[in-house]
């Protein structure tokens, strides 16, 4: 079985249905990117899935005890919220605190298990929200627009985590962007939403489908592989630039 | 030890520390949520409560409670479902107030001194006043430290609360509640007018001194008893209304906080 199967989904807003029709699976194991353009339906699609949503037609479902890690777009704590990262970690389920501190430091971030969310960079917060994800044991991992408000670098360096902690661990991803400079390589299938799946498959095949450069015109055609030559040109934007 | 329960300076005092109980640790969630408006709303809606519970002759407990629950499961609704909430809340609340003032003006002059209601009546709180106070804020703090984890996690955000099986809205509803039996209970401490004082000043005051939301909301509690016992005596001594001298002495203890917590980060 699936981990994740949606089956014929229409969701709707007020303003008449984000998703039409859609129907996809996502295996044990497997790395699949959903892009489309703003307003496509990318952020309602990762919302159903995680059941904060329900489908007006059509259904979800999830293996039995599947284990979801999730990593939202953005987090924007209150500051008026007090909260040390190794708190953060800890809810709603406490975590031992030794596997906190392990766990951050394997995303890249051993030093800020003190400090107040409120006090961390982006590049620090993405980071601790991904540990925070892996520390579920996730099956799968999504991840929806993970690295707005970082740089170039940035964003290369984050999508190197976790194509490494994705080996270590083995889970499937399902990964949603809105440009193409983030499609892993390691990418197995690209699906292309616009309100329903336009085109799907391995990233070279989609690149090619006219349903894509219908969307995406074919000015963008050399992005996947500037993102893929990033490796050459390497500014480690990792924790350790942290002061 | 129940001699001294005979002193109405001791009840007040004891029905204020209560009250700061309950208040403290929701209203952190107030601050942190910013459901400020949500608090002004409920509150007002008790004036209408007040009313309804004279006119049936039922409890003002349990007409109060009753009252503020449905305005806060009203606006929690509205809330979900992304109205703009400005101004449908102040239609709500202003209307709340308005029609239970309206409402007051039919009950029997002699058996009503509105002022008591708007502005609270701490030194008049008797013994049975206590036991409800008290019995009140005790389940209010029940009600939050069972869900405190699942409250925290959808007070961060809503997504990853769901992603790990906590469902926002029930943790909503707990909210609702308690924030119907604390209007309940700070009527006749604080009075409708000052009640959502209660819930964000000493949360904001404890914010600059807390590094951990459990910190804040004990550090809340502590500031709003301080108030309560600084605002008292304060009353006694310059002959002042009690309840607005509570709030009064909750914001003095704010602008401390403040100086406090700039003189720290400045330190560092």
């Amino acid at each position: 079985m699936s981990l994740i199967s949606v089956e014929g989904v229409t969701v709707g807003y007020a303003g008449g249905p984000a998703l039409r029709d859609l129907t996809m699976r996502i295996e044990r194991g497997e790395i699949v990117t959903v892009i489309g353009p703003n307003g496509s339906g990318k952020s309602t699609l990762i919302k159903t899935i995680l059941g904060v949503l329900t489908p007006t037609k059509g259904r979800v479902s999830r293996e039995r005890g599947l284990s979801i890690g999730y990593v939202p777009q953005e987090l924007a704590i209150d500051a008026s919220l007090p909260m040390t990262v190794a708190r953060f970690l800890s809810l709603p389920r406490r975590q031992d605190t030794a596997l906190i501190v392990e766990m951050l430091r394997r995303v890249g971030v051993p030093t800020v298990a003190d400090k107040q969310l409120s006090s961390l960079s982006g590049g620090q917060f993405q980071r601790v929200l991904l540990a925070r994800a892996l520390l579920a044991r996730p099956d799968i991992l999504i991840l929806d627009e993970p690295t707005q408000g970082l740089d170039q670098p940035g964003v290369a360096a984050f999508y190197r985590l976790i194509e490494e902690v994705r080996q270590e661990m083995g889970c499937a991803i399902l990964l949603v962007s809105h440009d193409l400079h983030v499609v892993m390589s390691a990418t197995d299938r690209v699906i292309c939403l616009n309100g329903h799946i336009c085109c799907e498959g391995a990233p070279d095949a989609v690149m090619d489908a006219p349903e894509y450069r219908a969307l995406f015109g074919e000015g963008t055609g050399g992005a996947l592989a500037l993102y893929q030559h990033h490796h050459d040109h390497d500014h480690d934007h990792g924790p350790e630039h942290v002061h | 030890m129940i001699a001294l329960l005979n002193d109405f300076l001791v009840r007040a005092t004891l029905a204020g520390i209560g009250l700061a109980l309950a208040a403290g640790p929701l209203g952190c969630f107030v601050v942190w949520r910013r459901m400020a408006y949500f608090g002004d709303a409920t509150a007002h809606a008790a004036v209408l409560g007040v009313a309804l519970a004279l006119a049936f002759d039922v409890s003002v407990f349990a007409g109060t409670s009753l009252v503020a629950l449905a305005m806060a499961l009203a606006v929690s609704s509205l809330a979900s479902r992304g109205h703009a909430m400005d101004t449908s809340l102040g239609v709500l609340s202003h209307a709340a107030l308005a029609i239970g003032l309206v409402a007051i003006s039919f009950v029997p002059a002699v058996r009503v001194d509105l002022s008591a209601y708007l502005f609270g009546d701490i030194l008049a709180v008797g013994v049975g006043d206590l036991a409800v106070i008290w019995g009140g804020a005790l389940a209010v703090c029940a009600l939050l430290a069972w869900r405190w984890s699942s409250l925290l996690a959808a007070t961060l955000n809503a997504d990853l609360a769901s992603s790990a099986g906590i469902d926002p809205k029930r943790e909503q509803l707990v909210l609702t509640l308690a924030m119907a039996v604390v209007v309940a209970l700070a009527i006749k401490v604080v009075g409708a007018l000052l009640i959502a004082a209660m819930l964000i000043i000493p949360a904001a005051a404890a914010r600059g001194i807390s590094r951990s939301p459990e910190g804040m909301a004990v550090s809340a509690v502590a500031l709003a008893a301080i108030s309560v016992v600084g605002g008292l005596q304060g009353s006694l001594a310059f002959d002042t209304p009690a309840g607005p001298s509570i709030v009064a002495a909750a914001a003095a203890l704010f602008a401390l906080s403040l100086v406090v917590s700039q003189a720290r980060s400045r330190a560092q």
